[in-house]
Parts: structure tokens; sequence; C-alpha cells
């Protein structure tokens, strides 16, 4: 009975641990009770792998833990292992992720659910395991939910989300959960586990219904559709990634309620911006030296913000841009490029602009900067280099659209 | 000794008696737009009625795929999933996985349930052949690949695959004023390399439906003997070979009876030539000359005798001089080869 109750009260709280970001990831499949997980090598996203690997060793994870050939194949499995109704787990980085580039295509139009961790790395060539964020990018079109996550903490609990929405019926769309190569997926911070009896509450089973791929279930998937059908099938899918929105914020509103902890605005995080003048943008763990930086310039009477971009897909428009229409100018700073892209700027800073073009309400200027390539340092003094730039923006001073930051001349 | 591979049961199914004994049930039905004489559309009819209706069929991008299941007019009966051209092996994997783990912790039916992939030659021997390779070295998961060869890219043009046989007329390989043989690679040997590289692979075959009931008993066996498995069908295509529809049941016959297509199994190991094959090599028939076969098909026009004899020759070499007769190309001798100038 003893041992009955130890085990109840394990179940049951909440404990701490010092882990990894890819870690974190590892323990939200082990919490999410993923039935096929398929490895392949490559930095930096691989630690998570390698701690599955161990989770299923050591018995405390039951799952097809599979170790394919090649991204093409690691992809491919899960995604026919979820059709078949089995929740799945998989990830890459840099080119890797590219190698699975077809499978990564069809996945969303399958409308196969499936959360897949990218630990951000610079493309081939040349050579680099530091972060870039072109690699999950390249899906943005394809109906991928992309989420960029910048603590351990916020990889665990947006894993769990991911789940949840990525298998919503209403969705059945992967979703990516990007980690920054090094920063994150290879930086310990204390994490708060939640317990299995919390978890098992947010998360319902995963339920194909009438989808599933199965004797009992005849079904044909994917056949031949032509130009007869191919339009209204894609429509289906643009209107499941409009709902993902709603699904999102519900998902967001039970994780509160069941765990204990907020996001707020679960599409992007705002820090110091209620009396800015002008805000910062980024994604994933470049907030670390934009935070020490916006404190520095605070001390020293500028009144500077951030907005960290959470969720990429579904790009959150019409809610950033009424928030950021409060400020007199807005610096992106992207750790990607889009070469020959509007104004030569980055993924983000082209959609950030795009946002607000159509908005109601004011259109501060947008400057598009590009920093942190191939995992460079993104420094405080950098930071500081582009509130400034964006201050004279801010006003009236012509800018270039597009700079580049932290770059040897 | 402790268990390392926990394969799962597999349904029971015996060989098919004859002919006439076959169920009338069909798992492959109207609805497909494939070809006047069709080979492989012939194979897809016959594996789902050998594997019956407790199966999933994954089918890679293809002929199959394309001409054969089309959105509202699915010619399925049982659960189909399309993959992607090279993802034969993988889709395999993956299903059989899922069902593995999902029959485990209870939550669907726990029963035998056969999955196969199909794949053609360039999904399989050209793109795919990682994928299956990978495929069948993972020996705890029960599933079928089968890849029908209709040596070509038959579907987006009749363009070559490296399953295309040596100097034929393609639309990638056509032959023009100055350069009669275009296409200078010999056949892959899939099957031979299949079984030689993946010792924990159960069964291989060779197959060809001009000999349906062979066929399909290998496809039987091979889905109830456990672990991955491998078939490679050879399907003589009227519209990349080039002859009238009619024919295709003849063109199968003089591929096994001229040798060129060895019919046989490995079976936990065991090889065994069979069908024809076997009275070929026990010397109660003798080959076909491979030029009865060739000068049918339209795709072999532009050969010269020289080309001919050249094939014949290689052929030849495949029966009197490879370490296992029309299996595995090894030899005992080193000797030169010298094809005909093109």
């Amino acid at each position: 009975m003893a041992t009955a109750t130890y085990v109840e009260e394990q179940r049951s709280t909440d404990k701490t641990a010092l882990i990894t970001g890819s870690e974190a990831i590892a323990v939200a499949c082990k919490l999410a009770d993923v039935d096929v997980i398929t490895a392949y090598p490559i930095r930096p996203y691989d630690t998570v792998m390698q701690y599955i690997c161990k989770l299923v060793a050591n018995g405390e994870m039951d799952c097809e833990y599979i170790v394919a050939e090649g991204e093409h194949s690691q992809f491919e499995i899960v995604k026919h292992a979820s059709a078949c109704g089995a929740r799945v787990f998989c990830g890459s980085s840099g080119v890797g992720w590219m190698y699975a580039m077809e499978a990564l295509t069809v996945t969303p139009a399958l409308r196969i659910p499936m959360v897949a961790m990218v630990g951000n790395r610079a493309l081939d060539d040349p050579g680099a395991f530091g972060v870039e964020h072109n690699d999950a990018l390249t899906v943005r079109d394809l109906g991928w939910q992309l989420v960029w996550v910048d603590s351990a903490q916020e990889a665990l609990d947006t894993a769990l989300i991911a789940y949840r929405v990525s298998e919503d019926r209403r969705i059945f769309l992967p979703c990516a959960i990007s980690c920054d190569g090094a920063f994150l997926t290879h930086s310990q911070a204390l994490v708060k586990v939640p317990s299995q009896e919390k978890v098992n509450e947010f998360l319902p089973r995963y339920n194909r219904a009438d989808l599933l791929l199965h004797p009992d279930n005849p079904i044909t998937v994917a056949p031949q559709g032509n130009e007869d059908w191919v339009m209204e099938i894609r429509r289906q899918n643009y209107a499941a990634m409009e709902r993902s929105s709603l699904v999102l914020k519900e998902a967001y509103a039970d994780f509160e309620r069941i765990f204990g902890r907020s996001y707020g605005n679960p599409f992007f995080e705002e820090y110091e911006t209620e009396d800015a003048d002008i805000v910062l943008m980024g994604m994933g763990t470049l907030s670390t030296p934009v935070k020490v930086a916006i404190r520095q310039m605070r001390k020293a009477g500028k009144r500077v913000g951030f907005v960290r971009m959470r969720w990429f897909r579904p790009f959150a428009a019409a809610e950033l841009a009424k928030s950021l229409g409060r400020f007199k100018a807005v610096g992106v700073i992207d750790r990607d490029y889009s070469f020959g892209s509007p104004y030569m700027s980055g993924v983000l800073t082209t959609e950030v602009r795009s946002a607000l073009y159509s908005a109601p309400g004011s259109k501060p200027p947008v400057l598009g900067f590009i920093a942190g390539l191939g995992g460079r340092e993104v420094t405080v003094p950098d930071v500081e280099k582009v509130a400034n730039s964006v201050y004279e923006a801010a006003d009236g001073k012509s800018q270039p659209l597009t700079q580049w930051i932290g770059l040897r001349e | 000794m402790a268990t390392y591979i926990q394969i799962d049961p597999t349904q029971k199914l015996d060989p098919f008696k004859s002919v006439k004994k076959l169920p009338l049930e069909e798992y492959f039905t109207s609805g497909h737009r494939t070809c006047q004489g069709c080979e492989s559309a012939l194979v897809m009819k016959m594996m789902a009625k050998a594997a019956g209706p407790r199966s999933i069929i994954l089918g890679s991008t293809g002929c199959m795929y394309v001409a054969n299941t089309t959105y509202y007019s699915t010619s399925w009966v049982v659960p189909w999933m399309h993959t992607q051209l090279g993802s034969s092996g993988s889709a395999a994997l993956g299903t059989s996985a899922a069902l593995k783990v999902l029959m485990r912790k209870g939550k669907i039916k726990n029963e035998p349930i056969n999955v196969i992939a199909f794949c053609g030659d360039g999904g399989g021997a050209d793109m795919g052949v990682g994928a299956i390779s990978a495929t069948l070295t993972h020996a705890e998961y029960n599933s079928l690949i089968l890849m029908y060869d209709n040596e070509s890219y038959a579907n987006t043009d009749i363009q070559l695959s490296g399953s295309t046989p040596w100097g034929a007329n393609t639309t990638f390989s056509s032959p023009g004023k100055v350069k009669r043989i275009m296409h200078r690679r010999w056949k892959k040997n899939m099957a031979g390399m299949m079984a030689a590289g993946h010792p924990e692979c159960k069964y291989v075959a060779t197959i060809c439906m001009s000999y349906g009931l062979h066929g399909m008993n290998s496809i039987r066996k091979a889905l109830a003997i456990g672990g991955p498995t491998f078939i490679h069908s050879l399907d003589p295509c009227p519209k990349g070979w080039d002859y009238d529809p009619y024919l295709s049941h003849e063109m199968g016959e003089l591929a096994v009876n001229s040798g060129v297509w060895p019919l046989y199994e490995v079976e936990n190991g065991l090889l065994r030539l069979t069908g024809r094959t076997e009275q070929i090599a026990a010397g109660k028939i003798r080959r076909v000359p491979v030029r009865d076969y060739l000068l049918k098909q339209g795709r072999f026009a532009h050969f010269t005798n020289d080309d001919i004899d050249y094939f014949q020759s290689k052929i030849d070499d495949m029966w009197e001089k490879w370490l296992i007769p029309g299996v595995i190309p090894f030899r005992r001798d080193v000797e030169a080869d010298t094809p005909p100038s093109s």
C-alpha cells in the first residue's frame, strides 16, 4: 500500500528538474505517451532522440523507437504511423530538415497530425552547427503550424499544447517546435515537469475516427486528385489553418486552468511594451540578450520594449498589427535571410510589414535587421545599435530598411 | 536464450491449391484507368486476392498510383494509402510499427493485419532502394514490399530506370543517327541484392504474373512468414515495351523461358529456383533464344545482330558463369566485358 501511495503521489505531483530544451521535449513525449518515434542523427536536434532512447531503454516510456536511414524516411515512417492512429514524434535540424522536404510537404497536405522538433541550425554550405531559422521557415507555406520557444519550460509546455492542437479533429495539421540550436537545445534550466495526471486531463487520446487507416475502415487515402479536386482540398487545409488560432487559444486557456502556468497571449510575448516608444521583435532565444539590453537601456531612460513572436504559423496578423500600432517604430531582428525578398529583408520582417500594411490604424515604420546567423552571438551592444537605429526612424530620420548587425567588415 | 526480436503473429495463409480453388472475392476491382494489357494491374488484383480483407496496402507513386487510384473511383476494397515515390519501405515500416504498438497498448484490437507496400521499379530500384533496404533490416515489423517492375518510369512517359534492360529504347534513351545504344547500364539485380544484403529478411522472391498461382502463393508465403519480406515482380508493359497488348501474358512467359527473368525464392536463407526456372536449371527444358523475346518488343527494334548476341551472351553468363546462376553475379574467373560499339 505504501508503494502504491508513493506511486500515486509521484504521478500527481509536479517536479522540478534541471534539463535542457531537448530533454524537456523528450519528457513531454513521455508524458504524452507517444507511440512511434523515429530518429536520425544531425546536430543539434538529435539530443532529444538520445534522451528518448534512454527513456525507452529504462522502461520509462513504451513506444516504437525506430532509427531511420535518412530524414526522408524518418518523416515518412511517422506520417504513415499517424495515419494508422499512432501518436508520433520526429525532428531534425538544418539540411536534415531539408532532406525530409518531400515528406514535410505531404504530411500537412494529407492532414496528418505530427509533432516535430526543429533544432534550428544554419543550412549548408558552409557547414555550421549554430542557429539560423531558415530551416524551419522553409515549410511556412505548406500547412505546418510553426512555433518558436525560448526556454526549456516553454519547450515542454508547448510540446503538450502542440499535440493537443495538431490532433484536434478541427485541425489535423502537423506542428513543428523550433528550438534554437545550442542556445536552447543544449542549455539546461530548471523546468517544472507536470504530473502525468494533469497531462492526461489536458491531452485527450488521438482519435482519427473515420479517417483511420484500418481494415475495419477501408478507406482510400490520397488517391490521384488531378485538376478535378485539388483546389477544394487546398481550401480545406486553408480552413484548418484558419481554425488553428481558435483551437490554440482554447488549448492555452485549458493549459493555464490545468497546469496553473499562463503564457498570456499565445501568439506573441510582450516585454516592457506598456510605455514603450519603440519595440524590437524577434523569435527564439534572441529574447535573452534583447531583454538584458532593454533593462540597461531603460536605466538610461530609453523606453524600449520587445515583442517575441511565438507562433509564426498561424501568424496572428490582426492582433500583432493592433499591438504594434501603439509604437513609433518597430525593429525586427531576423535570425534568417531571404535573398531577393522585398527590401532584401529577413522572413519575419517581411511578414510583419505585410501584417501591418492591410491593418487599420497607425502603421509604424518597420526596420529589418539580420543578425546572429550561423549561431553568431547577438550581443547587448548589437541590440543597442538596433534600438538606436529604430529610434532614429521613430524621429523621422531615414534609415536603411535592412541592416546586417554584428557583421565583420 | 533471450528473445531480442518480438515478431507478432501473422495470418495463416496456406497456398492456393489451384486456379479453380481461388476465392471469388476481389479486393482490387473496377475504377482504375490502367492501359489495356497492363500486367501490373493484374499483379495488384492478384496481390490483393492473395492477401485478403484484413490487409492494409500502401502504394508508392507510379503507374499503380497515378493510373490506378483515382479520387472518387478507387479500385481498392481494402484500406489503401498513397506513399511517396521513394517511400515504400518507410510506409511499410511506419504502418507496421503503428499496428504493433497500438495493439500492444490495447488501443486497437490485437489481430494479425497484413501490411503491403508496393512500388514500381523507379520507386524501388532507383529512389526507394535505401528505404526498402532499411526496412528489410527491421526484423520485428511484419510487412511485404512488392516491387512491380515494368522496366521503366512508365507513367511519366517511359523513361529508363535502374531496372530497364540494356539498350532499350525509352524516351530518355532513344536511339539517334550517331548513337544507337543510349542506355548502356545493365539491369539491377534487386531481388538478389535484397536477399544477399539482408540476412534477417526471411523471404525474398521473384515472380511473374504470367504464372499467377505461383505469384499469389509467393505473396501468401511472404505475408505469413513474419518480419519484412520482398518480392520482385516482372510485369510486361505494352506501352513501355511497345508490343500489342494481347501479348502481355506471352511476353512474361518468354521472359522466364528465355532465362532473362529467373524465378526463385529465398526462404529463411534457403535458395530454391521455382516454376519454369527450376526446370531450366535442371536441364529439363532448354532456354528459348533471347532473340525471340527481344524482337517481339518495339523497344529493342533498333538492335543489330551484334546487340542481340551481346544480350544473349550476358544471359548465358548469368546461367553459366554466375556463382549462383540467375541469382548472385559473383564469379570464379575474371573476364572482360565487351559490349558492341554503340
